[in-house]
């Protein structure tokens, strides 16, 4: 079996997303030029989930990557919902009195979120209302706790993060009159994302992260070369912050429980993630929960199972850590990706490979023969190589899409192999989570003459 | 390598059997430590100042001091020979598609062998022989033609089997090949070297060299030039000669009064390998791959390959600029498929080591042709440059008819095909430039077919009826930037598309233009030639009238209402010029000449007109649009749109009256058709144009009227026999060499240009003789379609070529125009041409190679013609031009 280069083609073309950022005057006054996504699915559904969208009340583009484990509900639910937790958080006082006197007045709202969304990616209808009454009891207790202070970003996107992590939980606890929602709300909280997300605003970049998925800076060097700067660290066992946070936590009697084959508690890949309610609520909780709940969740073995050696939940937090970055003219693009990606390839590949992307050909050394001694064949060889480089850059219109593919493509020498590709995106389905995981990536594209002009 | 030759200082004294210069071309290395040079003060007057120490300028210098000119000064930015004659890969190639190139390339073939000796100077001359290969039957058949007129003109050519390639050049994979040409004589030689032979020679005849001098500007006073400013001071001088190669557009620029030279520069590429282990001999022929994109030759026992690639980097598009001078480097990436041709071509190279890639701009022009003559607004102002990649083939020869040009008024050859006023501003853009130039270079080693046409710089300048054309299926071509109908698609009728329908047979549009003729032999069409140039003369008294007699060999003192067939001679009784001139009033003209006159027919006027403030020459090209109505029903369409009778006896042929047609009034319309066939032309201020083709298209519809292009009126008028300025007819040919004495009143009472060369033409009789020609065992649908430059063969002998062709769907043959010479059997020399010599031979036309029979007629078939005309005047003239 043996997909054709338009197959090929297809598959990968099936998710992608570009987003270029209106031009007003023939100019672009966002420090972002635009981004471009895609995803490739390993898990049947895919478990990833990604959103992109302008804030519209205050200024700023959120972008972000959901890894969802134990099926995709949470993973759905944080990308649908944490963009306006985090832009609520965000929101000046009086920005929200009037959201909440529209409400209450039945008025029309003020816009909060442009989204930028590919067509598969959804939204639940049915918990919509939900979802807003969770979200506007949120912003009242803004409107209550009023601090008079101006929001700082880093402590927005922190708030975000757990008041949706904490809203999950709550819903889950209080369940719903609609059996639909009530399995739903369920389903989210005791499945689990990871989140990694980026706030740009002018020159500042805030990434905030929960779990295993990555954010890298794609730098042009003087000299043209591509390096990566990290903007988040890995919630995960080879963290070693992380690790010692874990145990800090817990007493000392756990220490040897808490990380066993490299994951918490022997079960858990992501040290931090949304949802995952199984090593957050105390035994009782959980018990009292899945025995009322409906008959789908108390036949799952899944749920019932309680994880070894817990004694002391909560074990895993939704709280982000972020990191703040002053973008430079030589922050050329920010890559968001979750572990399907970087298990493959390397930061600093990743950079090289989307940074000649963006750049064209005409960043590709030129050849010099200088005193070297090299034959016309040894040349011509040369040559055609960096023709079929070329071309295979040409077939991408999305530098998402280009990374997929030598994700999934390359060889041993780091260029794509067709033959490879065929293979890896033609494996059953059942066999293609052996060999990868949902791949999802976006990458941003700065515009490097506004953020000189800071 | 050909460009060794440094030397640090300037203004060396270049003197005559100067031994110390002797030694330093010979052995340039060592040139720099011996030379103990003189210096020189810039003089500041010479007569002739050229600009550019290149072939081009060193042959020109070279040239005129031969013939006799002292007074010449040469100045050179840098050094002589250092710009693209040092990178140029130096090989003589005469297989030139074009006449006059092909001699030109055969004079400099011949120059270069002998300099060594003349000179003393080594130039590295070797007759190694070139091999062209085809790698289809196509490409077989072009280089066939180019046989057939390299053999008649004496020089050796062969076409041969790919075993015998094998056997020339063992290194080359023939197995893709299906034949090749192979000229025996075509040399290989270090350019720069060359140059500085010839700047050598020229400096013993009394040439002043100076190097490390740049011209900033010339200056013009009247239209003349008047001297040079240099950056070391200024020169008076009567003529100036830009030579400056791929500045000499910016040149032509820099001064108060711009002299257009529309060339513009691109990367040019080759390779440079070392020796293979055994190496190559340096008598290896040169190999010519155009499929395949490259050239090749022998070069230090390895080879030196480069050619013209698909995707051209044209460069210096704003001009000099030290950017981009520095940015000329090696681009293996950009040389990647020249270089897969060549392992294809020579796949023994594989493991020859890499010496170097060079990166040399080459000048391209708008039509694949080089530049000479003198600037049409600034007299004494002399151009030769944009060599399209072919200097060093070409520069003897150029240089030498350059040189003819400024000392004899004109060269001995007809250059009108590289003469600088076939341009105009309107090729000066540097858009279209650059544009253009990235069509024209891949072009040099395509395919070229019959009619093939530009597709860049088009749609530029357009008749206000192109859009309504456009939409009825009309297929252009292109004149002088002025787009022009072939012929019209009809709908539902799908030709080939453009790749396709490139043929050296029957074309696809046979039965398409077949109608059109049809049409104008049984109704009537319309066939828009607004592009025509046409101009206005008038004066207060009679100034216009004795003006255009001294400058026409008619009569134009014929009553108001007349048109008058003419030619514009010079002084040798060549045409200049073939127009009809109608006389508007008593003192007024109106003159319609071919399309590309625009700018030659103008700057003849004005350099011979009398300073006359009275007398006016106005070119009104842009306010008239030309409608030719053909076809024997035309008469009654205008007489229905104008209520006014347009029968042969109120409009009898070769009349000119203003009327009305439809509601627009002052329509000038003329009896005249230019085909032969009855008919009119309507010149029409443009904006009636569309309201006057919308009338006589609906008028029209009750005769069968329909739209016809250029291809059906050039059946027509070369089955009639009718000549055309540009293609049959130049500066070397008088009317009584194409049976146009009746042209001509030798007795009008006043002298006129060429008159004196007539009169002894008329006595002593023609050296040539144009003659038409029917194919008589040609087959339309098997055999090659005939073009023009074919030979034609008299009793076996060669004695002349044809200068155009096309098929007669009346006669059902082929016609072909062309000269018949009377060259003696023992000496070659040429001989009267009679009419007797004409009747008395059998004629065959060499197509590729391949010769038919061909009845040779000195006149006409009068049953092609339906009308009588005025006097005795049949419309024999024509003049067409396409």
């Amino acid at each position: 079996f043996y997909l054709t280069p338009p197959q090929v083609n297809s598959i990968l073309k099936a998710n992608e997303y570009s987003f270029k950022v209106p031009e007003f005057d023939g100019k672009n006054v966002s420090s972002v030029l635009g981004f471009d996504s895609n995803q490739l699915p390993a898990n049947a559904p895919i478990e990833d989930r990604r959103s992109a969208a302008t804030c519209l009340q205050t200024r700023g583009m959120l972008l972000g990557v959901f890894d969802g484990h134990a099926g995709c509900a949470c993973a759905q639910a944080v990308s649908e919902r944490l963009f306006y937790y985090i832009a609520v958080s965000l929101l000046p006082h009086e920005t929200l009195l009037e959201i909440e006197n529209a409400v209450e007045s039945g008025r029309a709202l003020l816009p909060i979120l442009q989204w930028h969304k590919h067509p598969n990616d959804y939204f639940s209808k049915e918990a919509s209302k939900l979802y807003f009454n969770s979200l506007r009891t949120y912003w009242q207790e803004l409107i209550d706790l009023n601090t008079g202070e101006t929001t700082d970003v880093r402590e927005a996107l922190i708030n975000a993060f757990k008041r949706l992590d904490n809203d999950i939980s709550l819903e889950a606890q209080v369940g719903d009159p609609n059996s639909f929602l009530n399995y739903l709300v369920l389903r989210v909280a005791f499945s689990g994302a990871t989140a990694c997300v980026a706030h740009v605003d002018g020159v500042d970049l805030h990434i905030a992260n929960t779990g295993d998925s990555r954010a890298m800076l794609g730098v042009q060097e003087e000299d043209g070369s591509w390096s990566a700067v990290s903007l988040s660290y890995d919630h995960n066992a080879q963290n070693e912050n992380e690790v010692e946070r874990v145990k800090m936590e817990h007493p000392k009697s756990e220490e040897k429980s808490l990380v066993k084959q490299d994951r918490l508690l022997g079960l858990l890949m992501p040290f931090r993630a949304f949802g995952d309610v199984k090593f957050k609520w105390s035994i009782e909780l959980q018990k009292r929960v899945v025995e009322s709940g409906p008959d789908q969740l108390n036949d799952n073995e899944y749920t019932k199972f309680i994880p070894p050696n817990y004694y002391t939940p909560p074990y895993l937090t939704a709280e982000p850590e972020v990191i703040h970055h002053k973008l430079r003219p030589q922050d050329k693009f920010l890559v968001l990706a979750t572990d399907g990606l970087w298990e493959t390839m390397h930061r600093q590949d990743v950079a090289r490979i989307v940074g000649e992307y963006l750049t064209g050909v005409h960043h590709q050394q030129p050849i010099a023969v200088g005193g070297y001694k090299v034959t016309l064949g040894q040349m011509h060889g040369l040559l055609t190589e960096r023709r079929a480089r070329i071309s295979s850059v040409f077939e991408d219109q999305n530098a998402a899409t280009h990374l997929i593919r030598h994700a999934v493509g390359n060889n041993e020498f780091g260029t794509v192999d067709h033959e490879r590709l065929s293979k890896m995106l033609s494996l059953p389905e059942e066999l293609a989570r052996m060999y990868r995981d949902d791949i999802t990536i976006i990458v941003v594209q700065f515009n490097s003459h506004v953020i000189g002009a800071y | 390598a050909a460009g060794m030759f440094l030397r640090v200082l300037s203004d060396i004294q270049w003197r005559a059997a100067h031994p110390r210069w002797r030694r330093m071309a010979g052995y340039p290395r060592s040139s720099s430590t011996t030379a103990e040079p003189h210096q020189l003060a810039l003089p500041a007057q010479a007569q002739v100042v050229i600009c550019g120490g290149g072939i081009m300028g060193t042959s020109v210098a070279y040239h005129l001091s031969k013939m006799g000119l002292k007074d010449i000064i040469l100045l050179e930015q840098g050094r002589l020979a250092a710009g693209t004659t040092r990178f140029c890969a130096g090989i003589v190639s005469t297989a030139r598609p074009v006449s006059i190139e092909l001699k030109m390339a055969h004079y400099s073939n011949k120059l270069y062998q002998q300099l060594e000796q003349e000179t003393g100077v080594q130039t590295g001359y070797m007759k190694t022989g070139s091999i062209s290969l085809a790698q289809t039957q196509d490409r077989l058949i072009s280089l066939k033609r180019i046989a057939s007129s390299l053999s008649v003109m004496g020089i050796p050519c062969e076409i041969i089997s790919p075993k015998e390639v094998l056997q020339l050049h063992p290194l080359i994979n023939i197995h893709d090949l299906v034949g090749a040409m192979y000229v025996p004589e075509d040399a290989l030689v270090s350019s720069a070297n060359v140059s500085l032979a010839l700047a050598t020679a020229a400096s013993r005849n009394g040439v002043q060299i100076h190097e490390k001098t740049s011209v900033s500007h010339v200056t013009i006073q009247k239209g003349r030039v008047t001297g040079v400013e240099t950056d070391r001071g200024r020169i008076q001088c009567e003529y100036f000669v830009n030579c400056a190669g791929q500045w000499a557009y910016e040149l032509g620029h820099s001064g108060e009064e711009p002299v257009h030279i529309p060339l513009h520069a691109c990367e040019h590429f080759y390779l440079l390998t070392h020796p293979l282990q055994e190496p190559l001999s340096s008598s290896l022929p040169t190999i010519v791959d155009p499929d395949g994109r490259i050239y090749i030759r022998n070069w230090q026992g390895g080879i030196l390959s480069g050619g013209f690639e698909k995707n051209p980097k044209p460069l210096f598009t704003e001009g000099r600029n030290q950017l981009e001078i520095q940015n000329l480097q090696e681009d293996w990436d950009h040389f990647g498929p020249l270089l897969g041709a060549l392992l294809r071509r020579m796949p023994a190279v594989e493991a020859l080591q890499i010496m170097q890639l060079v990166n040399c701009p080459e000048s391209f022009t708008p039509d694949m042709r080089c530049i000479m003559g003198e600037s049409p607004t600034a007299r004494g102002y002399f151009v030769l440059a944009g060599m399209n990649s072919a200097g060093i083939s070409y520069g003897g020869g150029a240089g030498k008819y350059l040189a003819e040009w400024i000392v004899n008024g004109y060269p001995s050859e007809n250059v009108w095909p590289l003469d600088l006023k076939r341009f105009g501003t309107l090729q000066s853009s540097r858009t279209f430039l650059r544009h253009r130039v990235m069509e024209v270079m891949p072009l040099m080693y395509d395919l070229k077919v019959p009619r093939w046409d530009f597709q860049t710089g088009r749609q530029l300048r357009t008749s206000p009826l192109y859009d309504r054309l456009d939409a009825q299926g009309a297929r252009w071509m292109e004149k002088h930037g002025f787009e022009r109908v072939k012929y019209f698609v009809p709908p539902g009728n799908d030709l080939l598309d453009l790749d396709h329908s490139k043929t050296f047979y029957k074309p696809d549009w046979f039965d398409i233009v077949g109608s059109e003729v049809k049409c104008c032999k049984e109704a009537v069409c319309v066939i828009d030639m607004s592009s025509f140039t046409k101009f206005e003369i008038s004066s207060t008294g009679d100034q216009a009238l004795e003006s255009l007699q001294y400058l026409f060999s008619n009569d134009l003192d014929v009553p108001v209402g007349h048109v008058v067939h003419t030619g514009m001679l010079n002084e040798k009784g060549g045409y200049e010029n073939d127009c009809s001139i109608a006389r508007l009033s008593k003192r007024s003209f109106f003159m319609i000449s071919p399309t590309d006159q625009q700018v030659h027919c103008w700057a003849w006027l004005k350099n011979r007109l009398p300073d006359d403030s009275n007398l006016v020459l106005e070119d009104v090209t842009w306010k008239y649009t030309a409608l030719n109505l053909i076809g024997p029903r035309a008469v009654d369409v205008l007489s229905e749109l104008s209520y006014a009778p347009m029968t042969a006896e109120h409009f009898p042929s070769l009349f000119c009256k203003e009327m009305s047609v439809g509601y627009a009034n002052g329509i000038r319309v003329m009896s005249i058709t230019h085909t032969g066939e009855p008919g009119f032309v309507l010149y029409i201020p443009i904006e009636y144009a569309l309201h006057v083709y919308n009338e006589v298209m609906n008028m029209g519809q009750k005769y069968g009227i329909r739209n016809a292009g250029y291809y059906a009126l050039r059946s027509l008028r070369i089955e009639k026999f009718f000549a055309f300025w540009g293609q049959d007819l130049d500066a070397f040919t008088t009317p009584m060499e194409c049976g146009r004495e009746f042209q001509v009143k030798l007795d009008k009472g006043i002298e006129f240009v060429g008159q004196e060369a007539l009169l002894e033409q008329k006595q002593n009789g023609v050296y040539k003789r144009f003659t038409m020609f029917i194919l008589e065992d040609h087959d339309t649908d098997m055999d090659l379609w005939p073009w023009w430059g074919e030979p034609i063969f008299r009793n076996g002998r060669y004695v002349g070529k044809t200068t155009s062709s096309a098929y007669s769907y009346t006669l059902e043959r082929h016609v072909c125009l062309g000269f018949v010479h009377h060259f003696d059997e023992k000496t070659g020399e040429e001989l009267v041409v009679t009419t007797d010599f004409i009747n008395q031979g059998e004629y065959e036309i060499d197509i590729a190679g391949q010769r038919f029979q061909a009845k040779a007629k000195l006149y006409p078939f009068s049953s092609l013609f339906t009308q009588r005309r005025r006097k005795d005047e049949v419309e024999l003239s024509g003049y067409q031009r396409e």
